[in-house]
């Protein structure tokens, strides 16, 4: 997990291993600057030299500089490397997921991938410039405090590894169950934002039901029990300045106390004891900073693992070795094929055997849930099946590269999304070089130009992010007109006219029989007058083809069909909206 | 400070890096949190003051203790032939239980900040919900549900790390500067105007590389939005993206946008992380100074000033604990001001205005499906169900008005159809009815009582809705069809259920009524969660109906059940129903057709077809084949 986020340090690699060189060039200048003070005071003001004080004061200026510089070295390129790393790690997670096939995206909700590119990426770079500035300052420090010690005296320095010692199993005891309420307050958290965002969201029906105290009471429960587990996390985490200071000035007390007995029987000098008592301090306060190191670590070794998540994820579908590139016509055959969206999971779609001719018109019918997207799907190598086999032109899906195959079988899904920017350039989409004349062509069949050339800006007006500006009827006839610049030799439309007027919708139908007669049409529609004059329908109920027939024979042999049809022309689902352009 | 810093605080939505005391307003929110937390915690402040006194002035004596150790212990020890250890140990012993108060002080403050610092996020967190529960629905169409979730997750977060934070270590840091400033002034006047002129700017430095950085958080912000919009509007998009094999692309348009995030966030970045070296040097350059200067003052090169070389020595150790807060200081002002770009979105919140109720007529129940109307002198009017509109205009943003005179009378029982097409104001109508928004004109009675009349609540309780888009809590299904009533037993809501026709479907779930709904229903279909709001709206049992009907894409069996569903729930109430389906329509005692606003055609159904205006253009239009 951690090998695939630092593979990702790629061209920033100098910088990040440059930076502990600055940092450690920094520490040791640091460590050199009381040094140099003590011999202004020994050596200059205490003997009440000038020229002395001049000259290591000259020389402290000198190291100062020095240091300076070092410094900002260090903060640059740890500032530089660690939000390359970043930078990396979003392009990473993008490239991939651009290598995602629909099952996984299926896997990975946008808002989770949006965590994961934003404020996991954020949690990453702060942990590694820390761990670029810091991991290697602490123990360099602790180790050199250390060595002085036994330098000084042997004895002594027992102190120091009990005091060690005692601080470490402290830190561990605090940090592992610290961990565990941190991760219960995460739970809380959630809660809370939940109750937020219900609230939020349905607001009207609280309102409605006048059910705001009820919903405070909700949140009141939700937010007591945060504050709750964070005054017990905080007051754990509390405990880490006292017994600090408390080992701290134990340790400097029996110092005194040892140091006293010591120099009074001469194996230890006065000065030397002063020393130690700025290196226990070195040393407590650089495990100190390890373990908070640690924690750091592990608290971004959730985000480590969310982002190697997508980074690592093997595209469930591939170009084969030699793909064909040219889809000869447009048939489309399913042999046998079953095909379930989990691989051991039900079927979604069962023993699905169906023939269609070139240039056919089919309708597709059936409850929610009967499988007819997914059928749809198929075609295009959406997904790919479980067993037995799709073939379009009369030849394996499987077997085409995936762009020639998707560009001959153009898809215009359920949802129906624009993108921002201005309709012509969301209409290039689908053929990048397309002229206006070209687009308009596509309009008019989709039935899109007439409301386009009622916008002030026309074919440049601006679509907003999510095409809200536009209604859902015109985001649909859009979407169409998007997908008919292909010039596909299969079009299938995933129920792209449910929003669209029953008249429109009859007359987008009109210009696609006159226009493209030689393009096999499938047309999703919970709508039996959107289907009903196709050359076929498949009828499709619980993942199987219940009846594939024309709309008459239907009527007659298939109880499912009669039973819609009786339904929603004897007043079950007239739709009362007037035309939306 | 740039021009335009202070001209628009609300949108500036970017952390106010650098930025110094002086782009506090008086009557900045920061302020208003200040005083609304010493407000609710006057003891604890008290008491968190005396402990930061006593554990400073305890560390003082701690680290002054080594001098008298080696001077008065050791040396006097080493010169004797026989030493006496017994004085040492009283002073360790006096020492430590020094140190154990100071300590006891540090963790009793730091408890204390804890429970202030979460108390305060608690209170604040309380109060900005149940003020959000009280603002009117224009509050929740004019702000986005993201800007609105992030006041509770980012702004209130923001605080607790100023409240429990930046100020008690703002507090230490200045009771640390007096006390160093007193011995210091005690020691050398002149060397102390020294040493603060360049405390003053380190001050300078820090805040000025922060001013600096500010313009590159901006920066930063900005592309941080430009991203995540970017990821957020394709990666919904992918299938799309995938479909037309656009992938490349996308891939190069991110790939720019990413840079510009990189280069910005470095810059930022780097301005912080070297702060901290250049503040420790200006330290040492400052050292150096005090060091020189101290020593021609104490070996007379400058006349008029008096220093012993000891007390120059003790100057130069207190020096460093003068300069460390001030940086400490400047730091924290940064956060602080940071921070109220959070306190300014929390405030907004609070300050908004919330719903408006002049109402004085209550409902009361009086049993079984019997209702009154009760005014402030007493007396009881049957509730009836007679409600009536006349010559209402109505507009959510004063410029563009959506309803036009809008007429109409719905007599007790009866049921009201509105059709038309998007736009047309068919449930603007329904949410002036129970006051989801307020008229510019006309008047709103029910059963004789105009609704403004009407306590809000009780107006709303009279009325059960169901709505076009169907929103459910996460909780069981159970608790779910409560929700219309919450004194409702087990036995009313199944009773509910079964009358809306959802109780078939319900027992089909894998824990029937007990099944838990995730947020917002997402393991049901459109239709079944349909369903369920029509049975909650049937176990509040009101006399007054408003019902939505779907226009999406639900299969025509879960249909046929909805629709048996909201015919059983409106025999005997008044009802509105918003219509998609003929045989809605077909069914209305009274059918109102609205365009761009206005009722254009009234009527029941055969009179309008009859009339061969819009109605007979929407019906005929709907048979097209």
């Amino acid at each position: 997990m951690f090998k695939t986020i630092l593979k990702q340090v790629k061209q920033y690699k100098a910088a990040a291993l440059l930076t502990p060189l600055w940092t450690t060039l920094e520490v040791i200048m640091g460590v050199l600057i009381p040094y140099v003070t003590a011999s202004i005071i020994d050596k200059g003001i205490g003997a009440g030299s000038l020229p002395d004080v001049y000259r290591y004061g000259a020389m402290m200026i000198g190291i100062a500089c020095l240091s300076l510089l070092f410094g900002i070295l260090a903060g640059r390129f740890a500032a530089y490397s660690s939000t390359g790393l970043a930078a990396n790690l979003r392009l990473a997670m993008y490239e991939n997921i651009q290598r995602f096939s629909f099952s996984d995206i299926d896997k990975f909700s946008t808002a989770g991938l949006v965590t994961r590119m934003t404020t996991d990426v954020s949690s990453i770079q702060g942990a590694f410039q820390m761990l670029l500035r810091v991991s290697f300052r602490a123990p360099l420090n602790m180790v050199s405090a250390l060595g002085m010690c036994f330098l000084i005296h042997k004895k002594l320095s027992i102190i120091f590894l009990v005091a060690m010692v005692v601080l470490s199993v402290f830190l561990a005891v605090l940090i592992t169950r610290a961990a565990k309420l941190f991760k219960q307050i995460l739970l809380k958290v959630d809660a809370l934002n939940g109750v937020v965002q219900e609230n939020v969201d349905a607001i009207r029906v609280v309102k409605a039901f006048v059910r705001e105290d009820h919903e405070m009471s909700k949140f009141d429960k939700a937010a007591v029990g945060l504050f709750t587990m964070n005054v017990k996390a905080e007051t754990l985490m509390a405990l880490n300045g006292p017994v600090m200071n408390l080992i701290v000035n134990g340790c400097i007390i029996a110092l005194s106390w040892c140091g006293a007995h010591f120099i009074v029987e001469g194996s230890l000098t006065t000065g030397q004891l002063t020393s130690l008592f700025s290196y226990i301090m070195t040393v407590l306060t650089s495990l100190m900073m390890l373990s908070m190191i640690f924690v750091q670590l592990t608290q971004s070794a959730a985000s480590a693992a969310r982002i190697a998540e997508v980074i690592d994820e093997e595209p469930d579908m591939a170009d084969p070795a030699e793909p064909v590139t040219d889809v000869p016509d447009g048939r489309i055959d399913f042999n046998h094929v079953y095909f379930s969206y989990k691989q051991g999971g039900d079927y979604a779609l069962e023993d699905i055997d169906l023939h269609i001719r070139a240039g056919e018109t089919i309708g597709i019918i059936g409850g929610t849930g009967s499988g007819k997207s997914s059928l749809v799907n198929l075609m295009a190598r959406l997904y790919d099946v479980s067993e037995g086999s799709v073939e379009v032109g009369g030849i394996d899906v499987r077997k085409y590269a995936m762009q020639a195959l998707r560009d001959e079988v153009a898809m215009v899904l359920q949802k129906s999304t624009l993108f921002s920017g201005t309709i012509l350039e969301n209409l290039r989409w689908g053929k990048e070089d397309a002229t206006l004349e070209e687009c308009r062509e596509a309009c008019r069949q989709a039935c899109a130009d007439e409301f386009i050339e009622s916008f002030p800006d026309r074919y440049e007006t601006v679509i907003d992010q999510g095409g809200t500006n536009v209604s859902g009827g015109q985001r649909q006839r859009l979407c169409i007109a998007r997908a008919l610049l292909k010039h596909p030799k299969v079009l299938v439309l995933d129920d792209s006219t449910s929003a669209v007027d029953t008249a429109t919708d009859a007359a987008i139908r009109a210009t696609f029989n006159a226009r493209i007669p030689g393009t096999t049409k499938v047309i999703i529609s919970q709508r039996i007058l959107s289907i009903q004059e196709a050359d076929r329908i498949v009828v499709m109920d619980n993942g199987r083809v219940a009846a594939f027939d024309t709309h008459e024979n239907l009527l007659r042999t298939c109880d499912i069909y009669s039973e819609i049809y009786e339904m929603q022309t004897s007043g079950g689902s007239g739709d009362f909206d007037e035309p939306q352009a | 400070m740039p021009p335009g810093f202070n001209q628009h605080p609300g949108q500036d939505r970017g952390p106010r890096a650098g930025a110094t005391l002086k782009d506090l307003k008086k009557d900045s929110t920061v302020f208003r949190l200040f005083k609304f937390i010493f407000r609710n915690y006057r003891v604890n402040f008290v008491v968190v003051t005396l402990c930061i006194i006593v554990s400073s002035v305890t560390s003082l004596a701690s680290s002054l203790f080594t001098r008298t150790l080696i001077d008065d212990y050791i040396t006097p020890m080493t010169a004797a032939a026989a030493p006496d250890y017994a004085p040492l140990a009283i002073a360790l012993v006096k020492l430590g239980a020094i140190i154990l108060v100071g300590i006891i002080a540090g963790y009793v403050q730091s408890i204390i900040m804890i429970h202030v610092g979460q108390g305060t996020m608690l209170r604040l967190r309380k109060d900005l919900f149940s003020h959000m529960e009280t603002l009117p629905l224009k509050y929740f169409d004019n702000h986005s549900h993201g800007d609105i979730m992030s006041v509770y997750t980012n702004d209130v977060d923001t605080l607790r790390q100023v409240v429990g934070n930046s100020v008690p270590s703002l507090f230490r840091s200045l009771v640390t500067i007096i006390a160093t400033f007193v011995s210091m002034v005690v020691l050398s006047v002149p060397l102390t105007v020294v040493a603060v002129l360049m405390a003053f700017l380190m001050y300078k430095v820090t805040t000025g590389l922060g001013k600096l950085s500010r313009k590159y958080f901006v920066e930063r912000q900005r592309n941080l939005g430009r991203v995540n919009g970017f990821i957020e509007e394709m990666v919904s998009g992918q299938k799309v993206v995938k479909v037309y094999c656009h992938e490349e692309k996308a891939l190069e348009a991110f790939a720019g946008l990413n840079e510009e995030l990189r280069a910005s966030v470095y810059n930022a970045n780097k301005i912080g992380n070297i702060i901290m070296p250049i503040n420790s040097n200006i330290g040492n350059f400052m050292y150096v100074l005090l060091a020189i200067l101290g020593s021609l003052i104490a070996l007379g090169h400058l006349p008029g000033a008096a220093l012993t070389l000891g007390s120059l020595v003790s100057f130069l150790t207190l020096q460093r604990n003068f300069t460390r807060p001030v940086t400490q200081i400047s730091n924290e002002i940064n956060s602080i001001v940071m921070a109220s770009a959070g306190t300014d979105r929390l405030y907004a919140l609070l300050d908004e205005v919330p719903e408006v109720d002049e109402g004085t007529v209550t409902l009361e129940k009086e049993g079984e499906g019997r209702w009154s109307w009760k005014e402030t002198d007493g007396s009881l009017r049957k509730l009836e169900g007679l409600v009536s509109l006349s010559d209402v205009d109505f507009s959510y943003v004063p410029e563009k008005q959506v309803l036009y005179d809008i007429t109409l009378t719905a007599y007790p029982g009866q049921k009201i159809a509105f059709v038309g097409g998007t736009g047309a104001g068919k449930t603007t109508i329904t949410n002036l009815i129970n006051r989801f928004y307020e008229i510019q004109d006309g008047t709103i009675t029910y059963d004789g009582f105009s609704v403004a009349g009407i306590k809000k609540a009780d107006l709303r309780r009279s009325l059960g809705i169901v709505l076009q888009e169907t929103k459910l809590f996460s909780g069981s299904v159970l608790e779910n069809i409560r929700y219309g009533r919450l004194d409702a037993t087990d036995e009313e809501c199944r009773d509910a259920a079964r009358l809306v026709h959802a109780d078939a479907f319900i027992r089909r779930l894998p824990d029937g009524y007990d099944t838990v709904l995730d947020a917002d229903g997402g393991n049901l279909s459109q239709g079944e969660r349909q369903l369920l709001a029509i049975a909650r709206a049937a176990v509040a049992d009101p006399p007054v109906l408003i019902l939505d009907e779907a226009t999406s894409s639900i299969d025509t069996r879960t249909e046929r059940l909805i629709q048996q569903g909201m015919d059983s729930l409106m025999k005997g109430r008044t009802t509105f129903v918003i219509a998609h389906r003929l045989s809605t329509v077909q069914n209305a005692d009274y059918i109102a057709v609205m365009d761009h606003g206005r009722i254009i055609e009234r009527g029941k159904h055969f009179e309008l077809l009859e009339q061969k205006g819009k109605y007979y253009e929407l019906y005929t239009g709907n048979q097209i084949t």
